[in-house]
Parts: structure tokens; sequence; C-alpha cells
């Protein structure tokens, strides 16, 4: 099986001969404990899901809402560090999970492991790339270069306020999905997708061919088929967090209705 | 003038926070050298530091603590006499000024002790812009006084109950509502901290301290300082009055939060333990940063919630690598003998943050001659720490 930025591109040649969005689940490791979140992120497998999103717990989580501080704060209670998440993925792929694996978190964590050892750790363990929400593109520098000669995946993001200049930067240093942070016009109705989304998802590929996955306020399978009718991919955390919080099986079902709503969406464009 | 384009001072600085907001990071950018440039926004400044602020502030020789002391000549840059009690306020109207010229009506803000928080209110009001004020709610029941005056100033004060429930814990809260009004919302960062411009912009506006000091010292001593010391949490009031004697043959000591000593490592000296301050990134800029081996930031401790704060302004960094500065500490209780020391021998109450500052003075003058001369900024007024000095002295005393 193929493995880094080979893996990711298979999911993005796979969902498009489907002619469907990708399912990419965030959950983080150690809520609500280790064990129990090495089993949501097996269901998520199961259910289905194209690219885990594998999170690192951080102090000072800025860029997320409440929901995902609460469960990495409970994380880092447990004691979870960046080096426990790297085995985390480690243990999930001898346990046979092949679906590919970006780590998310900050910065800082990546920095305190220190760039060649955190690349050199993720490769053996089978982390497939990073995304990072608190390092906007031009400030990749050498952690790009790292990834980049390693052959790993990156999302950098593009948001509704970014210009035409910064998308293609985005697009430029992106190695796989592009994160486009949907904040506006999100919330609300449920079915509909918003005008402004489909004008922006069309801003960001008229500046780059990289695909367009779309995050930020996708909490049901309405929405994620809505979402995934006009993107290439859809990152899903906060619901899914919400779920790891009640069981295993909360996690199961809700990621397999969003699979399935994206799989039904295909069938009516085909 | 460092910073370069990318808000970078040396290897410090930059840009790290989530895109939504880098777009209107640039437009702040864009817009602050415009208006740096700008006759009518700089005399509008100019004109309400004067006549709102009260500057310039006085500088004060302190004749008691000098003969006390035994050495070196002891001149206080007067902040505490700014209107509503610290340097912050310098910074603050200059960003609220700012805010009404890039059109928003709605400002957020953090504050850890409640200056910050107090400055930007009384701007806000004076301006008529709408004020949030993110504070930790640990925060908020330790500065309760400050809590009030915010309200009355017409400010909502919003608790923070996430992760240590203090100040960075309000900037990460403050940066989290920018995120998502940005369109609408500036962020009025009260400290030389976070991402560019944030380090320049604070800086600026609060370089009027250490220009109006050079002009005075020079008209009441007759000459340059040979030392100036002020204290550093961001660093923005050090930064402030270090600017303009960048080029002068003059020391710069900054002081950082000795807390309860470097071993005990419950302190905010980012400069004096390798061991837990590194090389790296919090709330949006690089520089050094309080954290565990697993880059978890620190909590950190000082007897001043001003001061208490895991990563310093990354000029700051920069002065330190390039020798120009030099960065010492005050434990809490070097720091109460300073704070009583200008009580008794001056008459005058300073902050505990400032009180870093006398603490590094007493070690120093003595080891001075009499016909050198120690400037220090004197960054605000102690009446909203009234309460924490009083327990602290019971303890001290009878404890």
């Amino acid at each position: 099986m193929a493995r880094g930025l080979e893996a990711i591109n298979g999911v993005i040649e796979r969902t498009k001969r489907e002619g469907r969005a990708a399912f990419m689940p965030y959950l983080p490791i150690g809520y609500p404990d280790y064990e129990t979140s090495l089993s949501a992120i097996k269901a998520l497998a199961e259910a289905g899901a194209d690219i885990i999103e594998i999170g690192v717990p951080f102090s000072d989580p800025l860029a997320d809402g409440p929901t995902i501080q609460a469960a990495t704060q409970v994380a880092l209670e447990n004691g979870i560090t960046p080096r426990d998440c790297v085995e985390a993925v480690k243990t999930l792929r001898e346990d046979g999970i092949d679906t590919p694996m970006v780590l998310m978190g900050y910065l800082n964590p990546f920095i305190a492991y220190g760039y060649e050892r955190l690349i050199r750790d993720a490769l053996d363990a089978g982390v497939d790339g990073f995304i990072i929400p608190d390092m906007p593109a031009d400030e990749a520098g050498e952690l790009q270069v790292y990834i980049d000669e390693a052959g790993l995946g990156i999302s950098h993001f593009v948001a509704p306020t970014s210009s035409e200049e910064r998308m293609k930067l985005a697009g430029e240093l992106s190695r796989g999905y592009i994160y486009l942070v949907s904040v506006t016009g999100i919330t609300g109705d449920k079915e509909a997708v918003p005008t402004e989304l489909i004008d922006l998802i069309e801003k960001v590929r008229a500046k780059t061919s990289q695909p367009v996955g779309v995050g930020f306020g996708i909490r049901t399978p309405e929405k994620a088929r809505a979402i995934g009718a006009v993107c290439d991919g859809i990152f899903v955390g906060t619901a899914l967090v919400k779920a790891a919080g009640e069981s295993v099986d909360a996690v199961r079902a809700l990621a397999t209705g969003m699979r399935q709503a994206l799989d039904a969406e295909k069938s009516t464009i085909e | 003038m460092l910073p370069d384009k990318r808000g970078y001072f040396g290897p410090y600085g930059g840009r790290f926070v989530p895109e939504t907001v880098i777009p209107a990071l640039e437009e702040l950018t864009a817009k602050y050298f415009e208006l740096k440039e700008d006759a009518e926004f700089q005399a509008e400044l100019a004109y309400l530091n004067k006549t709102y602020v009260g500057r310039e502030t006085p500088i004060t020789y302190a004749r008691r603590l000098s003969d006390h002391l035994g050495g070196a000549q002891i001149y206080l840059k007067r902040e505490d006499l700014a209107h509503s009690g610290a340097h912050k306020i310098n910074n603050a109207l200059g960003q609220a000024l700012l805010t009404k010229r890039m059109g928003k009506q709605r400002v957020v803000a953090e504050t850890g002790a409640g200056q910050h928080g107090v400055a930007t209110a009384t701007s806000c009001a004076l301006l008529g812009i709408d004020c949030i004020v993110y504070m930790g709610s640990v925060d908020m029941a330790r500065q309760e006084p400050n809590v009030f005056r915010m309200r009355l100033l017409g400010a909502e004060v919003r608790p923070v109950e996430s992760g240590s429930k203090t100040l960075k814990d309000a900037i990460n809260e403050a940066i989290r509502d920018w995120v998502t009004n940005v369109e609408t919302t500036h962020y009025l960062l009260g400290s030389a901290l976070g991402p560019h411009p944030y380090p320049m912009m604070v800086r600026d506006f609060q370089a009027v301290i250490g220009c109006e000091a050079r002009q005075q010292i020079v008209e009441q001593a007759g000459r340059l300082p040979d030392v100036i010391v002020a204290c550093v949490g961001g660093g923005s009031n050090s930064i402030g009055i270090f600017h303009a004697f960048l080029d002068d043959d003059v020391r710069f000591i900054g002081v950082e939060a000795g807390g309860e000593g470097i071993a005990s490592k419950r302190h905010a000296a980012r400069f004096a333990d390798a061991d837990i301050a590194r090389i790296g990134v919090l709330q949006g800029t690089k520089s050094y940063v309080m954290q565990t081996a697993d880059g978890q930031i620190m909590e950190t401790h000082s007897i001043s919630a001003g001061l208490d704060y895991a990563s310093v302004g990354p000029e700051h960094a920069y002065l330190r690598d390039q020798g120009r500065a030099e960065y010492t500490y005050a434990t809490d209780e070097e720091t109460l003998e300073g704070f009583q020391l200008l009580c008794q021998l001056e008459g005058i109450i300073p902050a505990l943050e400032s009180a870093h500052a006398i603490a590094e003075v007493v070690k120093l003058a003595p080891q001075m001659s009499r016909d050198e001369i120690i400037l220090v900024n004197l960054s605000g007024r102690g009446d909203k720490d009234l309460n924490t000095v009083i327990n602290a002295l019971k303890e001290r005393d009878h404890g």
C-alpha cells in the first residue's frame, strides 16, 4: 500500500472516479481516553472515511470551538503527547487500518518535537500528511521543505477573506487537498448550500488545480451531502467529537450516515 | 528599521494565525503604514494624548530613593500619571483611532490584570466604539475592581472559562471572536506581541514614552541616562521607552517576573530559564515560549498579573540576541520590597509590574557612582494591586 502523498493522491483519483466528495473526518487522540479514541478512529475507517485527521492535542487551540477545545483538554489531562499521537497511527497501521491518516495539530508542539525527528517518526508510523491551522502557507518555510522531501501531504488553508494571491499560494504549496474554511454563510439552513460558498469554491478553483476540501460547520449527513455536491471533499470535526463523547457506536453511526450521504449525492449526479 | 516586510525581527515574529485573519492583518498593516504618514491622524492622536491622556507625563527625580541606595541618580518616567493609570492607554487610544479610520465599529480585546481592558474600554467610550473585553474567570476574580471599571465604561466583559482561565486563554478567545467577526471587528491587542503588525504597531504607539523621556532627561539632568530599566511582560512599556534611545550609548535592562524564583519553575522569566523557555510559536508570533518538553504552553506565575505570560515580544528576543538589551528578573519578594520602598521614600504607589523595575534598581544603583543616571519606566500606578499587596504582606509577615 502506498503511503504519504501517493496515498492521498489515490483518494483524489478514486473519489473523482466515483464522482463523489471525499469524506475526511477528524478525531483527537486521547478523547475520551486513549483506547476509546483508537476504537473510534477504527470505526471511522470502517464507516468509509477516505482520509482521517488525527488530532494532536494542544494547550492553546485558538482555531477550535468549544467542543474540540474541551475534548483536547481532556486528552491533555489524560497525558497525551504528540509522540503518543504518532504512536497511535503506528498501532492503527499494525491493526490493519490502511486509510490515509494525517496529523492535525498546532505548530508549537511540532517545533518542540523537532522537524527532523517528527518527519522520521511520522514516516515510520505510517502518517501520510499534516494539517496545521496556525501555520499559514507563507509561514510553512522549513517544515514545508521537510514535508516535500519526505513525500508527505499538507493541506494549506484558504478562507472567504483570502486574496486571490493567497489562494494561489495555498494551492501551490498544498500537497493533496486545499482546506477551504467556510466560516461565513454556512450555519443555519441545513439543506441549501449558500451561493456565496459556490462562488467561493469557483474562485479558489480559478486559482489552483488542487482539489478543494471544505470544512467548518458540517454537522449532519444532510449538510455533508449538500456541501459535498459542490466540492472535492468535506472535513468534519466537531459533530464527530461530540459523538465520540457519547460512544464509539455514535461515531460509527454519524460517520456511516455522512459517507452514505456523499455516496447518495454521487448517484444523483450520475 | 525592523521588522522586515514579513514582520520578522531576525528569526522572531511573523504571522502564525489562522488564514481567516491574515487578510485582516494585511489590511491593518497597510492602513497603519498609511496613517503613520497621515498628518491629520497624527495630529488627532497628539491632540488626544495632550488633552485627554494628560501627556506629556513628567519625569520625577527620585531624590530620597537615590540617597537611600547611595549610588546612581534615579529618575522615574511617570506613566502612572497617564489617564486610566498606565502606559496601556497610549496603544489603546492609537488603535481605537485606527479602528475608526478602518470603518470598523466593534473592538475585541484581551486583558489579564485588567489595565489594557480598562484602557481599551476608556478609548472606546471616548470614540463611541462597541467594546468587548475577554478576561479569564480566574483573573476576573483577582482583579474585580477593574471588571467594574470596564463595565462602568460601557464595555462588555466576557469571562473565559477555557484552559488556565487567565491571560493566554483570553487571547485565544479574542482571536476566535476576531476570526468569526473579522469583517466588522478590530482586535485591539494590548502588548508588543502577536502576529505582525502588532509588535511593530504597539511599539510605535508606545514609543511616545521614550521620545518624551529623551528630551526630558536632557532638560532635567543635563544628559542622557546611563541605564534604562523597565519591566517586561509582553514588553510594550519597555520597548516604548527603549526605542528612542536605540542609537545612544545607553544600557537597556528589561526585568521579567521571577515569581517564586527560577528554580521553583513558578515564574514568567522567559529569558532566564533555558530549561523551559525555548523558541516556539504562541498566539501568532515566534519568540521565547515557556513550554513543556512536548510543546504544551506552561502556566506561568507572578505576583503581578500584567507580567504573567508565557511568551515575550519578538523584538525583545531580537534585542537580546544582538546584545543590545539585557534581561534579568525580580522575584515576587524583591518586587514587594521595591513596591514598599517607592511608597515610603517617594510617595508613589507603583503598579506591581513597575515595582519589578524598582526591584532591579535597588540592586543596580548601589553598584553605580553618584554621577551616573538610571531612568526607570514607572509604567503604571498601583491602586489596582492593593488587595494583592495587602495579602502578600500578611502572608510574608505572618505566614
